[in-house]
């Protein structure tokens, strides 16, 4: 196209650059702040603290339980990538091989998982599982982060699966493998990249899920952000550091997964997940 | 008669797509029947068996005590502002970046603050917003206010934590709809002696307000269900009392999930209210293909 060198099409390129680039400055602003602010020995009335310290890390790790706290993140993380990987890429295949009546209703059925806020979900959700004795452990917890990221799975892994050439699998067939055979020898390898950005994605969003594990879960099934969340809410208890000490080992352990997911996935592909 | 019997049952369900198969959805049907429909189904009738009263005992409490049936407005408050602040802003930007070459740097540091989520915005803005911080701090360095301006604990606090999260996944949206839209219409256009603005008004914003009505009813909802920041940044008591809360307090606090759940009832159909009227507009649009004259 003709370069518009008009000055009205310059002011108004200028006036969405500041727009962006006020954005950005105030989002990295608000991150330097919970750094700069773990690393002070003492933060009051002035541009810069008076000093630093990394003691606030060793206060947080022991006053938060965060060992504990951890732990229980990763196996709660690993189960719900794992379970979501077993449950959401079978189905997905069916859905992208088959057309059976009945079809556009299940294809709803994942998508609303996606559409309705955990929230409104989470509450008739935490209900029945703590009726049946679920909630207030991590198997709750592990359920409940499983209704969004299924689903999750399926929509991501659904294209994928559609343009891998059925001819592989019929030649596959017609040496005799079985459904389980196709699987192993021909697909996973095949799918590889597409399950592995989809269970990353999975990963960084059961990390970042506060709703629906803040709902269910009882004090020895908490994840970083549900304690995070308890830290800031009785704020006043602890030192203001120790909680931003907490806060940077939440979002580096979110970063370190989203820098890995990133070198797999488009970024448009986190939240474009209710496209059809 | 006399084909059905002579083909096998398996044969007549596989010519319709249901065979062996097909039957690797049915795991994933059933988790969903079983932990997604189920547990609102039963929320919706737990929710017309109250603790005392008759069936809509529970509905007649809601409509009828301004602290419950308020939270409804104090909620579309937020969320309508909200969303159309942050389409406001991915409009111009998204037109903006779709011109760039390297759009991955830029869509990248856009989506930590989805990455982090409410939580730890919500921590960030309670130490970046505060008196001492370092925006009121830049503003009277800068001469701009003479005195901290009050940001925290109450309305503009929880709208501006759901700016800065709402903003990346509308932008994201917006820039894949108009991905969508064919650059040889915008061309055509500008061989014909359109400006930018006529563009703007005549092409590209009709095909991309279809989009535009979907990326509307996603950020609404997900700004109408805003728990955490408007507990952690807002007045929970008072003017952030939004319908999470009170759904959240009911279940949590007073043990009622009869209660709990007719408000988490409500909450859905203010939603699905917003969501078919944006939907139903939507249906009075240009719907046919963007992509030009090949498809």
């Amino acid at each position: 196209m003709v370069k518009d060198t008009r000055i009205s099409t310059k002011l108004w390129a200028a006036a969405n650059w500041t727009l962006i680039g006020f954005f950005i400055v105030n989002l990295l602003a608000m991150i330097a702040t919970v750094v700069t602010s773990s690393f002070a020995t003492r933060w009051l009335g002035t541009w810069l603290p008076a000093g630093w310290t990394t003691r606030w890390y060793s206060a947080a790790w022991s006053e938060f339980q965060l060992h504990d706290v951890l732990l229980v993140t990763f196996q709660i993380v690993f189960l719900v990538v794992v379970l979501s990987g077993l449950i959401g890429v079978p189905a997905a295949y069916a859905l992208a091989r088959r057309d059976f009546p009945g079809k556009k209703l299940v294809m709803l059925l994942f998508l609303l998982p996606l559409l309705v806020p955990p929230i409104t979900f989470g509450i008739p959700l935490a209900t029945v599982l703590y009726q049946t004795g679920f909630a207030g452990q991590m198997s709750g917890v592990v359920l409940a982060n499983l209704v969004p990221t299924v689903p999750f799975v399926i929509l991501v892994m659904i294209p994928f699966i559609e343009q891998i050439d059925t001819k592989i699998e019929q030649a596959a067939r017609v040496f005799g493998a079985n459904t389980f055979k196709l699987f192993v020898h021909v697909l996973l390898p095949l799918l590889m990249p597409g399950i592995l950005a989809a269970l990353l994605l999975v990963l960084v969003r059961t990390l970042a899920m506060f709703e629906l594990t803040f709902l269910t879960a009882g004090p020895t099934s908490q994840t970083l952000v549900v304690a995070l969340y308890y830290a800031v809410f009785a704020s006043g208890v602890r030192a203001v550091q120790s909680i931003d000490a907490m806060a940077v080992i939440y979002m580096v352990t979110t970063l370190i997964w989203l820098v890995i997911a990133l070198r797999f996935v488009n970024p448009t592909q986190i939240v474009a997940r209710a496209k059809k | 008669m006399s084909t059905d019997v002579s083909i096998p049952l398996k044969q007549r369900l596989a010519a319709r797509g249901l065979d062996g198969l097909t039957l690797l959805v049915v795991p994933a049907v059933l988790f969903l029947l079983a932990l997604f429909i189920y547990p609102f189904l039963y929320g919706l009738f737990l929710s017309f068996e109250p603790k005392q009263g008759g069936v809509f005992a529970n509905y007649q409490r809601f409509f009828s005590d301004s602290f419950l049936y308020g939270t409804i407005g104090t909620t579309l408050w937020l969320a309508l502002p909200v969303t159309i602040a942050t389409l406001a802003l991915a409009i111009p930007i998204a037109f903006r970046v779709r011109l760039m070459r390297n759009q991955r740097l830029l869509t990248t540091i856009l989506v930590i603050p989805i990455t982090l989520g409410t939580v730890l915005v919500a921590e960030g803005l309670l130490n970046y917003l505060g008196p001492q911080g370092w925006f009121n701090r830049t503003l009277m360095t800068l001469g701009l206010i003479s005195s901290p301006v009050k940001l925290l604990h109450n309305y503009w606090g929880v709208m501006l934590s759901l700016v800065i999260t709402g903003f990346p996944f509308t932008f994201l949206l917006t820039l894949s709809y108009l991905s969508g839209i064919d650059p040889a219409l915008e061309q055509a256009g500008a061989t014909l002696g359109a400006g930018p603005w006529e563009r703007f008004k005549h092409i590209l914003f009709p095909l991309l307000l279809p989009g535009l009505a979907i990326t509307f009813c996603l950020s609404f909802v997900q700004a109408f269900s805003v728990f955490p920041s408007a507990v952690l940044l807002g007045a929970p008591a008072g003017p952030t009392r939004v319908i999470s809360i009170a759904a959240y307090q009911a279940a949590f606090e007073e043990y009622d999930y009869s209660m709990a759940s007719a408000v988490a009832m409500i909450m859905a159909l203010v939603q699905l209210a917003i969501v078919v009227a944006v939907l139903a507009a939507r249906g009075l649009l240009y719907r046919g293909p963007a992509g030009g004259g090949k498809g």
